[in-house]
């Protein structure tokens, strides 16, 4: 696998004169094809990181190499052709008037043609199961499925690679259920990279690796199972650890020996039911 | 407010519905020119009939346009009778003081009233068989001469549909924020003139906040999205002119050409 994102002692402070930095001396390699999850607390840096990835916000200092190019003046919109972003409020990034006319954006911008783009379109809305709801106005759509047409504005578009900027926090579980499911399908079957930034530590455990920021550093950087090992240290930082993990944290309270490799959700059902059988 | 018919768009699929958004524009603008022509009872029966005809094509109750008239009616009234007491001329009916009673007063009072009416049939229908973005749209591309006066017609189209998009977004926060602030004891309906000025800052300052919020992410958005301004930007919708449009013109031009030969 080849490195899509490469970034090299990355620092960034809203403030030039303040010495309090957003982001300081990040240093990562994001492949492609790879399912990332950016997790942290609030203010530790992850949402200005997406943006700083699109050329939203320009690094004060380091270098970020998008898909070989680096990010620079000249570059930008062609690395913005390869990243989508999704961002967290659905009402705010809808654009267009309705479904069809939001989807149809991004492609309006980069000045396709118009058979091409109603069949982009088209293509778009029947990824995200849309298709039925091309000429609703966005009063008519609930949070997630404006969500959904927040992704096939981006998917009409074809990047390499897509960044989840907290699009599921704004959604009802069902909501966040499906667009997870859309997440997975995106990188899973159709090979984007994908990049989600999130507070829902069930979501970030579905991904390949996780990076954990606090105060603008990147404090860990690992797969899930071995990340959610070392439990205490995430809640050290003010992150929660994934359900089965608690669970096995509340059975070892009460003085069972539980496995220390970290289980998913079936696994642990499976271990419980040896568990029961053994006992 | 809620009865006000004028600016409300209903689905339907009929030949006004199909019509090209510009040309039901053009002919809305055009018939409020072409009515002033009007001088007398023949030539207001052949507009009245034009209009009837036209809202009988779009396959919308007529008794709809009769409500719709209806939050206007005082507004009508009181026109209509500034005309019929102030005008003088004819022989007369009947005096008091300045209140006169004439010929031409009554006469005019009811052209007036049948120009307000027809006026409002006129532009209910255009608002009523086009959706917000179809006219935002032919808006745009009418506008497109204005362009060599330096306009920013692009820009200008771009806001009124930005615009068009969060009215009703903006009417949900704002029922919210007033709902919020009732349930924290703000009375928006009670209080001397000057008591429910004031309690109308605790709506507005929030929803000014929240729509700058708004603006914000939403130009994030779009520049995330690739929007750099007009420059080499295509376009998803485009209005196509038939042949029923021109026709539409046409007919206009043959109704302006009886109404000359009515007129006295």
């Amino acid at each position: 696998m080849s490195a899509i994102i490469e970034i090299k002692n990355l620092s960034f402070a809203y403030d030039e004169e303040s010495q309090q930095k957003t982001l300081s001396q990040i240093d990562l390699t994001i492949e492609q094809g790879q399912w990332v999850a950016l997790i942290g607390h609030n203010g530790s840096g992850k949402s200005t990181l997406a943006k700083l990835l699109d050329g939203l916000l320009t690094p004060t200092e380091g270098t970020i190499t998008v898909a070989g190019l680096p990010l620079n003046e000249e570059n930008i919109w062609e690395i913005r052709d390869q990243i989508g972003m999704v961002f967290q409020n659905p009402d705010n990034q809808f654009v267009g008037a309705d479904v069809e006319g939001d989807v149809a954006f991004g492609l309006e911008n980069r000045g396709v043609s118009y058979e091409q783009m109603h069949q982009r379109v088209k293509e778009a809305l029947e990824a995200v199961n849309m298709q039925a709801f091309a000429k609703h106005e966005p009063v008519r759509l609930s949070g997630g499925q404006k969500q959904r047409v927040a992704i096939a504005g981006v998917l009409a578009i074809r990047p390499q690679i897509v960044i989840f900027d907290e699009s599921t926090s704004m959604l009802d579980p069902e909501g966040r259920a499906e667009l997870v499911a859309l997440m997975r399908r995106l990188n899973k079957e159709e090979g984007f990279t994908v990049i989600s930034i999130t507070h829902d530590i069930d979501e970030a455990a579905l991904a390949d690796r996780i990076i954990v920021l606090e105060k603008g550093k990147v404090i860990d950087d690992d797969m899930p199972e071995n990340i959610f090992t070392r439990g205490n240290e995430l809640s050290k930082v003010g992150l929660d650890v994934p359900y089965p993990e608690r669970l096995k944290h509340e059975l070892a309270k009460l003085g069972i020996k539980v496995p220390k490799k970290y289980l998913t959700e079936k696994e642990l059902v499976d271990w419980l039911w040896q568990f029961n059988l053994k006992n | 407010m809620d009865k006000l018919l004028l600016g409300r768009y209903i689905q339907g699929d009929s030949l006004v519905h199909r019509l090209d958004p510009r040309a039901k524009m053009i002919l809305c603008f055009y018939f409020v020119l072409i009515i002033f022509l009007c001088n007398n009872w023949q030539s207001y029966l052949l507009l009245g009939i034009v209009t009837l005809f036209s809202v009988l094509l779009s396959k919308i109750s007529l008794s709809y346009f009769v409500k719709g008239i209806m939050p206007l009616i005082w507004l009508i009234l009181f026109t209509v009778l500034l005309q019929v007491f102030f005008t003088r001329g004819g022989p007369t009916y009947w005096q008091f003081g300045p209140l006169t009673l004439t010929q031409f007063g009554l006469v005019n009072g009811f052209y007036v009233f049948c120009r307000f009416v027809l006026i409002i049939f006129m532009s209910t229908l255009l608002t009523v068989t086009t959706t917000p973005l179809a006219i935002a749209d032919a808006t745009e591309s009418l506008m497109q001469p204005l362009k060599k006066l330096k306009v920013p017609v692009h820009e200008i189209a771009l806001m009124l549909s930005i615009a068009l998009r969060f009215v009703p977004t903006l009417m949900d926060e704002t029922t919210k924020i007033m709902n919020a602030q009732r349930s924290r004891g703000v009375d928006f309906s009670e209080g001397s003139l000057i008591s429910r000025i004031k309690a109308v800052i605790p709506l507005l300052i929030p929803l000014f906040v929240s729509a700058l919020t708004r603006a914000e992410d939403l130009a994030t958005a779009m520049e995330a999205r690739g929007y750099r301004g007009e420059e080499g930007r295509s376009k998803y919708r485009v209005q196509v002119w038939h042949l029923q449009d021109t026709l539409a013109l046409v007919f206009f031009f043959l109704v302006t050409l009886a109404l000359i030969f009515l007129r006295n």
